[in-house]
């Protein structure tokens, strides 16, 4: 049976570095690489900050719950948020050509993630599916 | 995080320490906007003691690139960790910033 981890932060930027921790740590007891522990750190965290900024347009006190599945094979990482309903199309990669500031973070997290699934189908806020498989060596 | 700015004659080097994220990152971001935001300014950002990076850290060079390109200076990045490469690379933007490996190539015409 999967072991499941819960962290629950608020909205707040400094919190971040725990979600950061907590992840890289369950990563390692998988038999994750170093290369794809530091990437799925990368778009947990990503989509952290894009609840922040867009779900909860920058207010540090609302919740954010990050739910972390261990199959055999994969990591499944649910995040969850109570914000503001996003349109799919909110949820679309940037145009790699187009070198400017921001935008960056959807494209980071589909780069190195297997399974980006995106569910607002929730009475309230939204629902982040994140699923990495273990490369076998 | 931890930011120190070395002034020199014809360039400045910013030294960060720490991790830049959506917490950091604003930080980072007014300290590096006035060094470049200036005629032929250089600045080389030395990523030795960079422990993680996000887009947020990103997106905050890009915009000193654009300021840098803008008003005729040099940008360039050196010291960078692996995992930082990565995000750059992961961002595809490894070719658009002047990366080096070390302080001896950084200052190669500066």
């Amino acid at each position: 049976m999967a072991e499941v981890i819960e962290i629950r932060i608020p909205s707040e930027p400094k919190f971040l570095k725990i979600i950061r921790a907590t992840v890289g740590h369950i990563c390692e007891t998988m038999a994750f690489s170093s290369e794809d522990c530091n990437n799925i750190t990368l778009a947990v965290d990503e989509a952290c900050s894009n609840i922040i900024r867009h779900a909860y347009g920058g207010s540090s006190n609302q919740p954010i719950h990050v739910l972390c599945i261990l199959h055999k094979d994969r990591l499944e990482v649910l995040l969850r948020d109570f914000g503001r309903k996003a349109d799919e199309s909110e949820f679309k990669s940037r145009e790699l050509d187009d070198v400017r500031p921001g935008g960056l973070g959807v494209h980071l997290i589909k780069s190195v993630m297997d399974i980006v699934s995106y569910d607002n189908s929730f009475e309230q806020g939204n629902q982040l599916q994140l699923i990495k498989y273990v490369r076998k060596k | 995080m931890e930011l120190e700015v070395d002034r020199r004659v014809n360039y400045s080097i910013l030294k960060i320490k720490g991790d830049v994220d959506l917490y950091s990152s604003p930080q980072v971001r007014k300290q590096i906007i006035p060094l470049v935001d200036k005629k032929n300014a250089n600045l080389l950002v030395d990523f030795a003691g960079v422990t993680y990076m996000d887009s947020s850290g990103v997106a905050t060079l890009v915009e000193a690139l654009q300021l840098t390109n803008k008003n005729g200076g040099k940008l360039r990045l050196f010291n960078l960790a692996q995992p930082i490469k990565d995000v750059f690379e992961l961002s595809r933007l490894d070719k658009v910033f002047d990366i080096c490996e070390n302080e001896q190539q950084v200052l190669e015409g500066i």
